[in-house]
């Protein structure tokens, strides 16, 4: 087991690594100036060439890929005597066009993604299993018909469809869910505040998510339950709860994780669209912003983080899986 | 049912002259007939053909209906708001989805036109990807060996990429790239780059289920058959292989269609695809979502046509695959 987890960590560092080259050198390779645009409209080639020896563009490219890299775990300075300034590690970068070091820009973004993933996973989990087990135990019944119709109508809207029609019925016509002016409140200063910020981003992108889930647990329970050993369970006498906690779920729900994981991975690299349409100051719309902006440093460090999370996400489910589900064999 | 059943196993490939007596019929024919009871599934079919054909021939339809999607109606506008003049943004016999705030052209026409770019992204996306997944898919399971590690440690390194961060992040510079090399300008370098883009990230998922398809059936008896009588490796590929690879065609055609075309929607609402003057469904919807408090029919039809073609594609789809299954047959 150790042995797998190592080679598993060793492997996972080396997909990174690749990554890192591969959008770093594809940022490299695009046909802008990145000192050039540093300075927007004001640029003067004296300007333009300062930008470029502070911050470090001057440089062939492997130089500044080691520069980088090494910024993660040691920190970076820039520019010389009065003028210059550093970002402590982890550094991943300096954005000329915030001016401030892009660590302290995801520290800022990142609280109010993880905020939206976690809310929706929670989301998404209670009502797509809770939904699918009821369909599957009433198969065939109007529960059933309308989990089906609940998992169309799920895999037809697409989250900003979703996102729009709740932000305009629920708060703009009919203000159920009262508009927020006052921006992002963490959880342990204002909890009320809290919930009702993230409600209907939560909703959004739960509602898409559960709908596949409701359809994936639906499909594995029935599946589950015409196996032998649940007949058996039964047969020997255990009441139908237990069976269904005990035997039936525990199979069904391993791959879940598998599936969950990755789903929330994703999400916390950025939902862009649920972000953007609620305009939340995650992850998502800062590179979304980034992108439009030319703000190539924030590009970067974001791509990374989510390419980083994923793998990173990817092992945890792996290892997890094995833990949970005794016949997959590690090694 | 009885003849049904046999399908199954072993006997639907009959022995010589077994079918004469029997009358047996291809699994083809029995998903065929399973398909078309499922009443669902035909509308659904009904529906997808009709608004696939509708933007094929939208010049036509518009001609005849009378309407063009460029012509500005500016005398139906009120000046100070923006809006159509009459009630339920303008809708009438003459426009029959009513007008676009602020220039006055017809809704009906610029959908049935903006669908165009739409399908044509998401069926280009989906053919490319078709290929590639193909490809790599036979190469990796028929070939095994070196061949397949490499393939599955490109997928694994694509499916650690963020793809979506990826597509908004390049969509500047490489369209840019694309309009240098000459290849296309303006609107037709950014569909390029959604198509291509789209196909690189998407090929995996297919790639794989190709690939586990193509390890099985090389195991199977008529394939070893085939080798044994001394076939050559593409007759065995294209004549053994690829024409009972059709199921997972299907499949992953019925869940790639609507995916792309939602994908092409959403990039255009980021403001990352096709750019006004062009338009496509993305763009109306982007559009729409600005006047949604004063004028709300626009943005339901825009949305709702959206949804309504990605739900016959999804019920297609359910349908198709229930048809090819046979233990759906009950």
């Amino acid at each position: 087991m150790i042995n797998y987890v190592l080679r598993r960590l060793l492997y996972a560092a080396v997909i990174l690594l690749l990554v890192s080259m591969a959008v770093y050198a594809i940022f490299q390779f695009l046909p802008f100036d990145p000192a050039a645009l540093t300075c927007g409209k004001n640029c003067r080639p004296n300007l333009i060439a300062a930008n470029r020896v502070r911050l470090g563009f001057d440089k062939p490219v492997w130089e500044q890929y080691w520069l980088f890299l090494s910024g993660i775990f040691v920190g970076r300075d820039y520019g010389v005597g009065s003028a210059a300034f550093s970002c402590p590690a982890p550094s991943l970068g300096y954005s000329f066009r915030q001016n401030a070091c892009v660590t302290d820009l995801i520290k800022q973004a990142l609280p109010v993604t993880l905020s939206l993933a976690i809310g929706a996973l929670i989301l998404w989990l209670i009502v797509g299993i809770g939904l699918g087990i009821l369909a599957a135990r009433f198969k065939d019944s109007p529960i059933d018909t309308g989990s089906t119709v609940f998992v169309l109508i799920g895999t037809s809207l697409p989250t900003f469809v979703t996102g729009l029609l709740l932000l305009i019925y629920l708060t703009l016509k009919n203000n159920i869910i009262p508009l927020n002016f006052d921006g992002y409140v963490s959880i342990f200063d204002h909890p009320s505040k809290f919930f009702i910020y993230f409600l209907l981003p939560w909703i959004t992108l739960a509602f898409a998510f559960s709908a596949i889930y409701t359809r994936y647990t639906r499909s594995a329970v029935i599946e589950i339950s015409g196996e032998d050993y649940i007949r058996t369970a039964l047969a020997k006498g255990l009441k139908p709860k237990v069976v269904l906690r005990k035997h039936t779920l525990r199979a069904a729900l391993a791959p879940l994780t598998t599936l969950a994981g990755l789903d929330f991975a994703g999400l916390l690299g950025g939902a862009i669209l649920t972000e953007t349409i609620f305009d939340l100051p995650g992850l998502g719309r800062m590179s979304l912003k980034a992108v439009n902006d030319f703000d190539l440093p924030v590009v970067l460090a974001t791509t990374l983080l989510a390419a980083a999370i994923v793998v990173i996400m990817n092992l945890i489910v792996d290892l997890l899986y094995a833990v949970l589900d005794p016949r997959v064999r590690v090694g | 049912m009885s003849i049904e059943v046999v399908e199954g196993s072993s006997a639907s490939e009959p022995l010589l002259g077994a079918d004469e007596e029997l009358k047996g019929r291809s699994p083809r024919e029995l998903a065929w007939r399973r398909f078309r009871r499922n009443k669902v599934g035909v509308i659904a079919a009904i529906f997808t053909l009709g608004t696939l054909l509708s933007s094929l021939f939208a010049p036509l339809i518009c001609k005849v209906l009378g309407l063009d999607p460029n012509e500005l109606h500016l005398d139906q506008i009120k000046v100070s708001t923006g809006l159509p003049k009459a009630y339920l943004g303008g809708i009438s016999w003459e426009h029959p989805l009513g007008l676009l705030p602020g220039t006055g052209r017809d809704l009906l026409s610029q959908l049935l036109y903006g669908s165009r770019i739409s399908f044509l992204v998401m069926i280009l996306a989906t053919v490319a990807t078709l290929f590639v997944g193909l490809l790599t898919g036979i190469a990796g399971g028929y070939l095994k060996g070196r061949v397949d590690a490499t393939i599955g440690r490109v997928t694994d390194f694509l499916l650690a990429f963020p793809a979506f961060f990826m597509i908004v992040a390049l969509a500047e510079p490489l369209v840019d790239r694309i309009q240098r090399l000459g290849i296309a300008q303006g609107n037709g370098a950014r569909i390029l780059f959604l198509i291509i883009i789209l196909t690189f990230f998407g090929w995996t998922g297919f790639s794989r289920l190709i690939r586990s398809q193509v390890l099985s059936l090389s195991e199977r008896d008529f394939v070893t058959a085939a080798t044994a009588l001394g076939a050559s490796r593409s007759r065995i590929i294209f004549h053994e292989l690829i024409p009972n690879l059709w199921a997972p065609v299907i499949v992953v055609l019925s869940l790639s269609l609507p995916g792309y075309l939602t994908a092409e929607s959403v990039f255009s609402f980021l403001g990352i695809g096709v750019q006004p003057p062009g338009f496509t469904w993305g763009l109306l919807i982007s559009n729409s979502t600005q006047y949604v408090t004063n004028m709300p029919s626009f943005f339901l039809i825009a949305t709702v046509s959206l949804v309504l073609v990605v739900l016959a594609f999804n019920l297609l789809g359910d349908a198709v695959r229930d048809a090819l299954d046979p233990k759906a047959d009950k």
